[in-house]
């Protein structure tokens, strides 16, 4: 185990401004990339679902 | 069955997103094997402290950030030889997470080397072809937004995939070829590693996460567009009446 507490794991030896900001920015990135991929498909299939009903009538 | 019939878009689609979850699955247990090794395992760098922490996420985003790139290409090659369609579909679902990718191995590598190096960023080989690596991705990704019409958008984008491809190996090298700050390679297939077992383990971990991660992400962004383009097919306005 490399940590005495919970404080000393935060703080990692003085580097925790950069290896926070590290690993924050790829969950950022991981989360964001998620979110838009959820959001462009329902805008396609909501889009694609009127064009089908406008090519009914 | 044929295996041809994997390139049909009918046949992918639904093959597709039986396998997301799977992939998604690993991905999610690879990065928490990883990160706990990263963090609890591997021991402190006698040099860097805790701040080479960041290399396990640092080198698997770089090596994607490469490695989709090529994967790309290969993907590119294959369309503008055969011209089929799911190929180009594929080249363009992977552009955004390797962008993604490339985007975090710069970050990450500033705030590795502010601590290390004492600059933020350093006009080096290694890391000047990386960033020419995200202006890659984001003209492809420009390129194909900027052309409507589908067919040639997608020859665009490949050929600028296929020329700029040759940029992957520039990067991979240049810390042989130029006197780079940064670093050689710790991690080669032709000889012995150059860390210890525990860092290795947890790095090569993360990057199979982050492979899983792509294929999933991947998979998922070429579903949404095969919808698109196949939008007029009997398949597509049947499957429309389920949920997205």
């Amino acid at each position: 185990m490399n940590w005495d507490s919970w404080q000393a794991f935060w703080a990692m030896g003085g580097f925790g401004l950069y290896v926070w900001s590290s690993f924050g920015m790829l969950l950022l990135c991981i989360a964001g990339e998620i979110g838009l991929l959820r959001r462009h498909r329902l805008q396609v299939w909501q889009r694609l679902k009127s064009m089908k009903s406008w090519d009914m009538q | 069955m044929n295996f041809y019939n994997y390139a049909s878009p009918a046949t992918f689609y639904p093959l597709a997103g039986k396998l997301i979850p799977w992939f998604a699955v690993l991905a999610f247990i690879l990065t928490i094997v990883g990160l706990y090794i990263a963090f609890f395992v591997a021991p402190t760098d006698f040099q860097q402290g805790e701040g080479y922490r960041i290399i396990f996420i640092h080198v698997p985003a770089a090596w994607m950030g490469m490695l989709i790139f090529v994967i790309m290409a290969f993907w590119s090659a294959i369309g503008l030889a055969w011209n089929t369609r799911l190929s180009f579909v594929m080249a363009r679902a992977l552009a955004p997470t390797g962008a993604m990718f490339t985007f975090v191995a710069l970050w990450t590598g500033a705030f590795w080397g502010k601590p290390m190096w004492g600059a933020w960023w350093v006009w080096d080989a290694r890391l000047t072809s990386t960033l020419i690596l995200l202006f890659l991705y984001v003209g492809f990704m420009a390129l194909q937004a900027a052309i409507d019409d589908t067919r040639r958008a997608d020859r665009a984008g490949a050929l600028l995939n296929l020329v700029g491809v040759i940029n992957v190996p520039i990067i991979y090298f240049s810390v042989v070829w130029w006197n780079t700050l940064h670093q050689g390679a710790s991690v080669s297939l032709t000889r012995a590693p150059s860390m210890a077992q525990a860092m290795l383990w947890g790095m090569l971990i993360m990057a199979l996460a982050a492979w899983m991660y792509t294929i999933a992400v991947a998979l998922a962004r070429a579903r949404t567009l095969v919808l698109e383009r196949e939008r007029q097919t009997e398949w597509v306005r049947g499957h429309l009446e389920g949920q997205p």
